[in-house]
């Protein structure tokens, strides 16, 4: 699996892609693979604030529920409508499909999260119990 | 990998959705050797048959079998099984995985006035399910045997990949045509037999299927799970089961609790009803249910996305009189009660001639 070096990642398989003071927020391919087909996304409004750490949204495959944490906190400013009717995008391109794009609130937060090589070495450990 | 009653199964193998599809439109084979199988042999076996389960096992003919219940005193579930009947004095139970140990403990202590034996013959198998409409064509590539006369729910012996005297069984749990072959359980020939259908069903574009699919696919056609539908706390009228139950046969475990409760005036409190969720959201296994009123009313027992069907789908305990086709609940999905809709059941129904 090769995760994108550019962007920061969570424990909880969260994916973080910053550009200047915005950044777009997903799942990992890790996190879909294990999920299996995604059927069901529920995702903030536009204007919602988020806390970094918190639950945001939840994210459904057919045999599982799994919550949405948020890497960062900051103001909703975009939500993809499309993966309300095409949630398998998130199966067949985790790392490019964006769930939401929010205004950071302290861009210094991002940096406390694992790296890409970090979150590759941490999936590692994880699957290989 | 999970852990399921012991068995370390996977959810799935290439993935939930297209196993699923691949039951419903050609073929998939489950590897389902955590079953467990009880063989009941001796001069009583009939009447030991007919003390611990419901339905009426002096209806089978040798060759057939059914579905039926294991009862407690008070009409609830120790388990269901599917009842062979072997021979004119053996029967094979098939029980379910997880409860297993309990099944057998409850058969071998209740047939003991009987003159039989109950053996617990689930390490000698291993049981693999072809299910869907191909399967009757990737099995026939590898026996001797007619399937065609074989119909639902009836049994033969033949050799399958070599081995002689294998019982094929047109039986399943997916709601789909199908057969279930039981097949010495060393590991080297149940490997060489489970790529010998993978081969074979090749051409039809056969997938090895998981547990997820196999609940999907259960619950499409609404077939009960033991834990979910049907408990120790759930009785057959609730389940409605009653089909299974046959109340004309002599004395069973049970059945004095059931006459009882069939006589009672007020009636029953709960029942097993299909629901179709109508507004976005998925009602899943323990969701609980409102009235439009705001009123508690029952539980979901399982619900998943309906692979098939393309709906939210669930069976779910409700009082009866919310069980009118087109009823209108609300399921509480996290913070959000979302409206669902009483459906007819089974969700699914095979076309015939497929």
């Amino acid at each position: 699996m090769a995760f994108p070096a550019d962007y920061r990642y969570t424990r909880e398989h969260e994916w973080i892609k910053v550009d200047g003071n915005q950044a777009s927020i997903g799942i990992t391919d890790y996190a879909q693979n294990s999920l299996g087909d995604i059927v069901f996304v529920e995702l903030p409004k536009v204007g919602d604030e988020l806390t970094a750490g918190k639950t945001f949204g939840t994210v459904e495959s057919v045999k599982a529920v799994s919550e949405l944490y948020a890497p960062a906190s900051g103001k909703v400013v975009a939500v993809n409508e499309n993966l309300a009717t095409a949630p398998e995008r998130i199966n067949s391109d985790a790392h490019g499909a964006w769930m939401i794009k929010i205004a950071l609130s302290n861009t210094g937060e991002v940096n406390k999260l694992l790296s890409s090589a970090d979150y590759e070495k941490y999936v590692k450990e994880e699957g290989g119990h | 990998m999970v852990d399921f009653g012991g068995w370390d199964m996977p959810v799935e193998y290439s993935g939930l959705i297209a196993e699923h599809m691949a039951v419903r439109t050609s073929v998939g084979v489950f590897d389902v050797s955590h079953m467990g199988d009880i063989l009941i042999r001796g001069p009583q076996a009939l009447d030991a048959v007919q003390h611990i389960s419901m339905n009426d096992a002096a209806k089978l003919q040798i060759g057939q079998a059914h579905y039926s219940a294991l009862l407690y005193p008070q009409g609830t579930f120790v388990d269901d099984v599917i009842v062979h009947k072997l021979g004119e004095n053996d029967y094979l139970l098939v029980i379910n995985a997880g409860t297993r140990e309990k099944d057998v403990n409850w058969v071998q202590s209740n047939v003991r006035e009987f003159r039989c034996h109950a053996n617990d013959l689930s390490d000698y198998y291993t049981q693999l399910a072809i299910q869907g409409p191909h399967a009757v064509d990737v099995l026939r590539k590898l026996t001797n045997v007619d399937l065609t006369p074989i119909k639902n729910y009836w049994f033969t012996y033949g050799t399958v990949c070599g081995i002689p005297n294998t019982m094929i069984a047109r039986t399943g749990y997916t709601g789909e045509d199908g057969f279930e072959i039981y097949i010495p359980a060393d590991e080297a020939t149940s490997t060489r037999v489970w790529y010998e259908v993978l081969r074979a069903g090749e051409e039809f574009g056969i997938v090895p299927c998981g547990l997820g699919a196999r609940n999907t696919l259960r619950l499409e056609s609404k077939m009960a799970l033991y834990g979910h539908e049907i408990s120790d706390s759930i009785n057959v009228w609730e389940a409605d089961l009653g089909r299974f139950c046959k109340m004309d046969k002599p004395e069973f475990i049970g059945r004095a609790a059931l006459e009882e409760a069939q006589a009672k005036p007020e009636g029953l409190k709960r029942i097993l009803v299909g629901l179709e969720m109508i507004e976005r959201g998925i009602g899943r296994d323990g969701y609980k249910l409102f009235s439009e009123s705001g009123e508690e009313i029952g539980y979901i027992t399982s619900g998943s996305p309906a692979p098939f069907l393309k709906k939210n789908i669930a069976l779910a305990y409700v009082p009866p009189a919310y069980s009118q086709i087109g009823t209108t609940v609300l399921v509480e999905v996290r913070n959000q009660r979302v409206k669902a809709q009483v459906v007819p059941t089974p969700f699914y129904k095979r076309p015939r001639n497929k």
